[in-house]
């Protein structure tokens, strides 16, 4: 057991655990955060996905040892109603989510990756979205979505 | 039963009340109380059908359907619930219009026993077609009560006052009261007649007459979803969030093949883990830690010695072999015309004989099932389920722990979506089982591997087609026989522990259902025959491979060969596939569709295939047509094939679809997106692959699903509203034009045909190769 010390959403946290469990449990069971959301435990579907110091990581397979020191942004944390991250505002606007279980993924992952190719094409956009999973199928709102909040942040 | 001797108490055990009752009023349970707050708080804790004040949670009350709060807002009670697909929204439309009241001033409270009767939960795209009827009903028999009582205080004539938004008054707005004022906050106790139908056919009569469509003001409007924010702000729980003090995280520890026993448990292997817990009853297996992550790891270090392996399996390359050979558990002719036997002998005619091929297909939700359970030691029981039949997981858990049903609560959260029996309602029984052996809250997560090989699994088929054609072009005699596993091995719900994995690892009983379905279309061939024949399951008990419902119950599965089959004889005549269609097509509206996809895809009438088929990348057009309980759909598909990967891409889909009457046009296009996405996936990518003993399709990897490369570029959706007939169902209807009609597309495209799903690039190589 160690003690693993990170901020969440700009607050300090710190978690007494096995440094290889995953940072999944740490965010979800010792935090008690309801995002990220657990959906393979294998880095496939990225349900779990978290910013770590800005970088989108799968939180079910990251070691929580590897979060020391660093800044865990969560979905609830990127933006709020008030106060929305451009992609959470586009992902509203175009009603994206069906069941929604799989949004940390597409979100955070379009939310890093827009603030780093803010003129992305389509093809980079879906080459950048590859291997993130969506079973309701929205994957063209999914497109949609991610094309408005290339306007919005322009 | 095995207790592991150092189990650490939780001194969070002893439930805090206050906590406790925050947690439910959190979760939105009840609205309304006669008395002070104290006693709205007792109500949220206690299921409603037994709180006195509240009138029985019967269908026979209209307090069971609506409620008019303090405020003049209202709640409705729906014993169903929106998977994603704008079914809240469109309820709300339905209440207000009927109503006259603001949109934003109804919430529907859906899917928890405690506060809704038994609809029937999620099923059969019934939401708006059936399970909107009893609280259209209600609504419209409130606003009467409501007028009527208006007129009485006011001293008018009922037949002088109007409505806007709750405010009752005269034309010239002299006098005036509000629903808030004539009812808020109470109870209206008031009875209507219950059809005596339980699930998706109960509904109530009531005096009051619903509005003509004319009327309208609410309802056949565009309006947002409202839980979108909450999932994409995190702010609304999933029922993965749900959490109670003192609770502990089970596993499930499954056996490595299909129809093994668990002979003994090796406590001593879980040496280094803290707290763990281990059950072990009959073949069921599970172990609970009061840390989410050791209970993980206990489940995959558990030693579990299991019977010998069994080989119950033919594996998944000859499971079409083996429903070809084998006996025939029950079967029906749905649709028999004319003498199709004696047709099919007559002489000089063309006769086409085809197969097609369907593999098991996974549920495959985001994440495995998951449910929270508390068991109470005065015998009462809540459920935070998943499952889209929460009234069933009421009626299951009663049954299996021997519990007075009305004792039990189950409350629908969303979990990861479910596209009819997926293993939600699985886990809950494993929770409420677990909660009541030890004594505190249990919640149950199912990993990856279980929520894709141990789901119930949408049946594998082999479909058998032939027709026979005259010198003219007409079909004289055609018949279409689905012949596979039953689509109800385990019941559509669990409300018979038998039809569960615990209640069959425990020994409970299961007489599979056997049930499977024809091509629903309305084509005019004089001699016709569409039948079913089911075979009997590989292994009744606790298999990975029981089938059950998965989106549209064998429509994908049936109209991917029977869609293609019309498309065959069109081929064989030279004719254009539209025009074959309309040609034989005796439905008017199926007929509409038809054109309209046609229409709006640009459709150039050609017959199949594509005359100019060369190069490395090929494209093609291709239709498809179904009809799905009074729901007509016709898709276009237009296809890339690329020769040398043997990539298949639909490029872009038009969907014309008529629904009946359609509530919210959007919602319909999001739900015919999603139908078109998921329907490509599984005709292009998935089929559950297994040995002879067990599942080999346990992740992402190999249980492919569609990526994003691989999404269509557009989606057209050109809605056909007909306000004059009833609604008929969005949820599922497209989805079973998806695979014909790429297939058909693929068959434009390339002048090969392919009748087995998936079209996976190696064989659409093969296929290509050997043409």
């Amino acid at each position: 057991m160690s003690t693993i010390k990170f901020t969440v959403n700009g607050k300090a946290a710190s978690v007494e655990a096995d440094p290889a469990m995953p940072l999944l449990y740490a965010l979800r069971d010792d935090l008690k955060l309801d995002n990220p959301h657990f959906g393979c435990g294998l880095a496939q579907c990225g349900a779990c996905t978290v910013h770590l110091d800005g970088e989108p990581v799968r939180a079910c397979v990251m070691p929580v040892s590897a979060a020391q020191g660093k800044a865990v942004v969560t979905i609830s944390g990127l933006g709020t109603p008030d106060k929305p991250h451009p992609v959470q505002k586009a992902w509203v606007e175009e009603q994206v989510p069906q069941c929604g279980y799989c949004v940390n993924g597409w979100v955070m992952t379009s939310a890093a990756f827009l603030k780093k190719n803010p003129k992305a094409s389509d093809a980079e956009i879906r080459e950048a979205l590859s291997g993130l999973k969506c079973r309701c199928g929205t994957h063209v709102s999914i497109l949609r979505a991610v094309k408005r909040a290339q306007a919005m942040m322009a | 039963m095995l207790i592991n001797k150092d189990f650490l108490n939780n001194p969070q055990d002893s439930q805090d009340a206050n906590s406790r009752r925050a947690f439910l009023k959190a979760s939105g349970a009840l609205v309304i109380s006669s008395g002070s707050l104290g006693m709205a708080a007792q109500a949220l804790s206690t299921p409603v059908n037994v709180l006195s004040g509240k009138p029985a949670l019967v269908p026979t009350e209209l307090d069971s359907w609506v409620a008019v709060l303090p405020d003049g807002s209202v709640s409705a009670f729906f014993g169903k619930m929106d998977m994603g697909q704008s079914l809240e929204i469109a309820i709300a439309q339905i209440v207000a219009e009927e109503l006259d009241v603001a949109l934003d001033k109804v919430q529907v409270y859906m899917g928890d026993s405690g506060t809704s009767c038994n609809q029937g939960g999620a099923s059969g795209s019934f939401g708006v077609s059936h399970g909107s009827r009893p609280l259209r009903n209600a609504a419209c028999e409130a606003r009467r009560l409501l007028v009527d009582a208006a007129a009485m205080k006011l001293g008018v004539q009922a037949s002088t006052l109007r409505v806007d938004d709750g405010v009752v008054s005269t034309r010239d707005g002299s006098k005036r009261t509000s629903y808030a004022e004539l009812i808020g906050g109470r109870y209206f106790r008031h009875p209507v007649e219950w059809n005596k139908q339980v699930g998706n056919f109960m509904d109530i009569k009531v005096a009051a007459k619903p509005k003509s469509p004319a009327e309208y003001k609410i309802v056949g409007k565009s309006f947002p979803r409202r839980d979108v924010a909450g999932r994409v702000y995190g702010t609304e729980p999933f029922v993965t969030d749900k959490r109670l003090p003192g609770m502990l995280h089970a596993r499930i520890v499954r056996p490595p093949s299909a129809g093994s026993t668990a002979l003994s448990v090796e406590q001593n292997s879980l040496r280094g883990l803290r707290g763990v817990q281990v059950v072990h009853e009959n073949d069921f297996v599970a172990v609970l830690a009061p840390k989410e992550w050791d209970a993980v790891r206990a489940a995959s270090q558990l030693k579990v010695n299991w019977s010998a392996p069994r080989n119950l399996f033919p594996g998944h390359e000859k499971i079409f072999d083996h429903i070809r050979q084998a006996p025939v558990s029950g079967r029906a002719d749905p649709v028999k015309n004319g003498d199709v036997a004696a047709a099919f002998k007559t002489p000089g005619l063309k006769t086409i004989e085809v197969e097609y091929e369907w593999p098991l297909q996974s549920h495959a939700s985001m994440g495995g099932g998951c449910a929270l359970a508390d068991v109470r030691a005065d015998g009462s029981c809540t459920v935070w389920t998943g499952s889209q039949k929460p009234h069933s997981v009421r009626d299951g858990v009663a049954n299996l722990l021997k519990l007075d049903p009305l004792k039990v609560r189950a409350i629908w959260v969303p979990g990861a979506g479910s596209y009819g029996r997926n293993d939600a309602g699985d886990a809950a029984s494993d929770a409420a089982y677990l909660s009541n052996l030890v004594g505190k809250p249990v919640r149950v997560q199912y990993s990856r591997e279980e929520g894709t090989a141990w789901d119930p699994k949408g049946p594998a088929c082999v479909h058998r087609a032939r027709a026979a054609i005259d010198a003219s072009g007409k079909v004289v005699a055609y018949e279409f026989i689905a012949k596979g596993f039953s689509r109800v091995h385990i019941n559509t719900n669990e409300a018979d522990p038998g039809d569960s994995l615990i209640g069959q690892s425990l020994g409970r009983k299961l007489t599979p259902g056997i049930g499977f379905g024809t091509p629903s279309e309305s084509y005019a061939f004089p001699n016709k025959r569409l039948g079913w024949e089911t075979v009997p399951p590989l292994l009744v008990n606790g298999s990975p491979l029981r089938t059950a419902h998965l989106r549209d119950p064998v429509g994908p599965e049936i109209h991917f060969g029977s869609e293609q089959f019309i498309d065959e004889i069109a081929a064989s005549l030279n004719e254009d596939p539209v025009a074959f269609r309309l040609r034989n097509l005796s439905n008017a509206r199926h007929q509409a569709v038809v054109k309209a996809a046609a229409e709006k895809s640009g459709w150039q009438s050609r017959p199949s295939p594509a005359a100019d088929r060369s190069g490395t990348l090929l494209r093609g057009r291709g239709i498809a047509f179904a009809d799905r309980n009074g729901t007509a759909v016709a898709t276009v598909a237009e296809v890339e094939v690329d020769r040398s990967t043997g990539r298949v891409w639909v490029k872009k889909f038009t969907v014309a679809h008529d629904c009946g009457l359609i509530v919210n046009p959007q919602g319909v296009r999001y739900t015919v997106e999603g139908n078109c996405v998921q329907g490509t996936s599984r005709t292009l990518f998935e089929e559950v692959q297994f040995d002879a003993n067990r599942v080999t399709s346990n992740d992402w990897v190999s249980y492919p699903i569609l990526d994003i490369k691989d999404a269509p570029e557009s989606i057209e959706v050109v809605l056909i509203n007909r306000p004059d007939l009833p609604s008929s169902g969005a949820g599922e209807p497209s989805i079973r034009t998806i695979p014909a009609a790429i297939a058909n597309a693929f068959f434009d495209a390339t002048g090969v045909r392919m009748r087995r799903v998936p079209l996976t690039p190696e064989r659409v190589k093969a296929a290509l190769a050997r043409a």
